[in-house]
């Protein structure tokens, strides 16, 4: 039998054993495309996160109702609700990271994160804590997101959220292009492993 | 006294040969040779400089590699030499010289130690590092100085349609990366090769072969007839035959059985003429090795031979 889930269980758990980017490997396909500047990696994490929030705490209160053989199609459509809301909220705001992040705000209603948590907690345990599963998942989510674009965005750009640090001319253009994008996650998820160390998901 | 009879039981392979990873990477540096002292003699002491920071940030970063996780030092199969002296072959002379301990960081560090070390490389470290670099510093690293100049190297000219000296490329007096100039010395160190038996000549014959009938049939198309002269200038520059002889050629990253090694050759050279004369006219080479490099797992898996008697049926 597991030990007795907590909040504070869930968020460590969120942020760092089962970290959704570094130890999960889900939703890979926007931390790869947005994370070309700090800025957009942030916005793409906390789009995400509050989805995954929404949606977990929704999928939960629904889980007596949800029928088993369907319940893909149901997380679909709770997730592209709160997408749909987010997404005329960041146009109407945020107009300039709704273009950067582009189609992958949309995206987030089919995110391997939302599905994984949804059908792997939320399913099973009270809406309480699938609140607090979705914020440190969306927090740890955020995270690696986030030093991605950053650490692509120094060594890219040579800006860090639009500040110089490096000067023109000396930067590694690579970093802010796919295959870097792929070396970078891939010596992230390598520094989380050992920061995770023996401890198990 | 009995112990003394025992005799020693070994593991097959029982024929030995002096063969070394060491000597054969020694061959390698030998036949390079000849180009790289014609490299610090077309572009000066800067290149001598360029080739000795490479070839020493290469060492250096494996051995560090090697102290830092704890594991046997493997410089002394003089693989990080052969990386080093490749890499800096491949750059343009007036490189800056943390671009090339960048290149040679990433060769040995990222593509060679991070897969295990050599022989668990999936990709020519040092082609790779050029690709890298090639991404990273489209700029610089397509700044060609020649005799203080800045110059359109044959290949540039050549793509612009312009003329260029045959004579000149094939001796290595033109601009260009710090190795691949020179057609003469380059083919002298190939000589060497296949004195020694360290390449088989299926890799570059194919490839340089498939490379001059794509040529050819372009030049029907958009020529008119084949061009003897405009065969051999692409055939001399944008080192092709640096690539053909030393870079396609590695142990580690090319296919083994020989029906193997021509189709691998031969792909190489469409890939090589097709960026070439559809793409941009640097790096041609170096791209179409390494997609050549991750193909070959798969050109070997088709070519494998099938042991007598067995799996015939399944065909």
């Amino acid at each position: 039998m597991q030990k007795k889930d907590t909040i504070f269980t869930r968020l460590y758990h969120g942020i760092l054993v089962e970290n959704p980017t570094a130890v999960l490997c889900l939703g890979l396909c926007p931390t790869l495309a947005v994370t070309t500047t700090a800025k957009n990696g942030l916005a793409m994490g906390i789009v995400t996160g509050i989805v995954l929030v929404l949606s977990e705490f929704f999928i939960s209160l629904l889980k007596r109702v949800i029928p088993k053989k369907d319940r893909m199609i149901i997380y679909v459509l709770i997730s592209a609700c709160f997408t749909t809301i987010i997404q005329l909220v960041l146009n109407a705001y945020y107009p300039d990271i709704s273009e950067s992040l582009g189609v992958f705000v949309s995206l987030t209603a089919v995110n391997g994160v939302i599905f994984g948590r949804a059908d792997n907690y939320a399913m099973q345990n009270n809406p309480g804590l699938a609140l607090f599963d979705g914020i440190g998942f969306g927090i740890g989510y955020t995270l690696i997101i986030t030093i991605l674009g950053a650490v692509r965005e120094i060594l890219g750009i040579g800006t860090i959220f639009g500040i110089r640090v490096i000067p023109d001319g000396y930067t590694l253009s690579i970093a802010a292009l796919a295959p870097g994008a792929f070396f970078l996650l891939a010596c992230i998820i390598a520094v989380a492993q050992k920061i995770k160390g023996g401890r198990s998901a | 006294m009995d112990e003394q009879k025992i005799l020693r039981i070994s593991f097959f392979p029982h024929i030995r040969d002096k063969a070394s990873t060491s000597r054969i990477m020694l061959d390698v540096i030998i036949a390079l040779l000849p180009a790289t002292a014609f490299g610090v003699y077309n572009f000066g002491w800067r290149a001598l400089l360029l080739i000795l920071i490479c070839v020493a940030a290469c060492v250096l970063s494996e051995l560090l590699w090697d102290l830092g996780m704890k594991k046997r030092v493997t410089l002394r199969d003089l693989s990080a030499v052969v990386t080093g002296l490749i890499l800096a072959l491949n750059l343009p002379p007036t490189l800056d010289w943390w671009i090339a301990v960048i290149g040679s960081v990433f060769a040995i560090v990222v593509v060679k130690m991070l897969f295990g070390g050599l022989g668990q490389n999936f990709m020519n470290p040092a082609v790779a590092a050029k690709c890298f670099l090639l991404i990273s510093f489209a700029g610089r690293m397509n700044a060609f100085v020649f005799q203080n100049v800045i110059s359109a190297t044959p290949m540039e000219v050549l793509k612009a349609g312009g003329n260029v000296d045959l004579l000149q490329m094939f001796l290595g007096n033109t601009s260009g990366a710090i190795g691949e100039t020179s057609a003469l010395a380059l083919l002298i160190g190939a000589v060497y090769l296949f004195i020694r038996r360290i390449i088989d000549f299926r890799i570059p014959l194919f490839y340089i072969l498939a490379f001059a009938v794509y040529i050819s049939i372009y030049s029907i198309f958009t020529r008119g007839g084949i061009d003897g002269s405009f065969l051999a200038a692409h055939l001399l520059s944008g080192g092709l035959l640096m690539g053909a002889f030393y870079m396609a050629t590695d142990y580690v990253t090319s296919p083994v059985s020989p029906a193997g090694r021509i189709i691998y050759g031969a792909v190489l050279g469409v890939l090589t003429c097709t960026f070439r004369l559809f793409g941009s006219a640097t790096g041609s080479v170096a791209y179409a090795i390494i997609i050549g490099n991750l193909l070959a797992p798969l050109i070997e898996k088709i070519t494998r031979q099938r042991s007598f008697g067995k799996g015939a049926h399944l065909r």
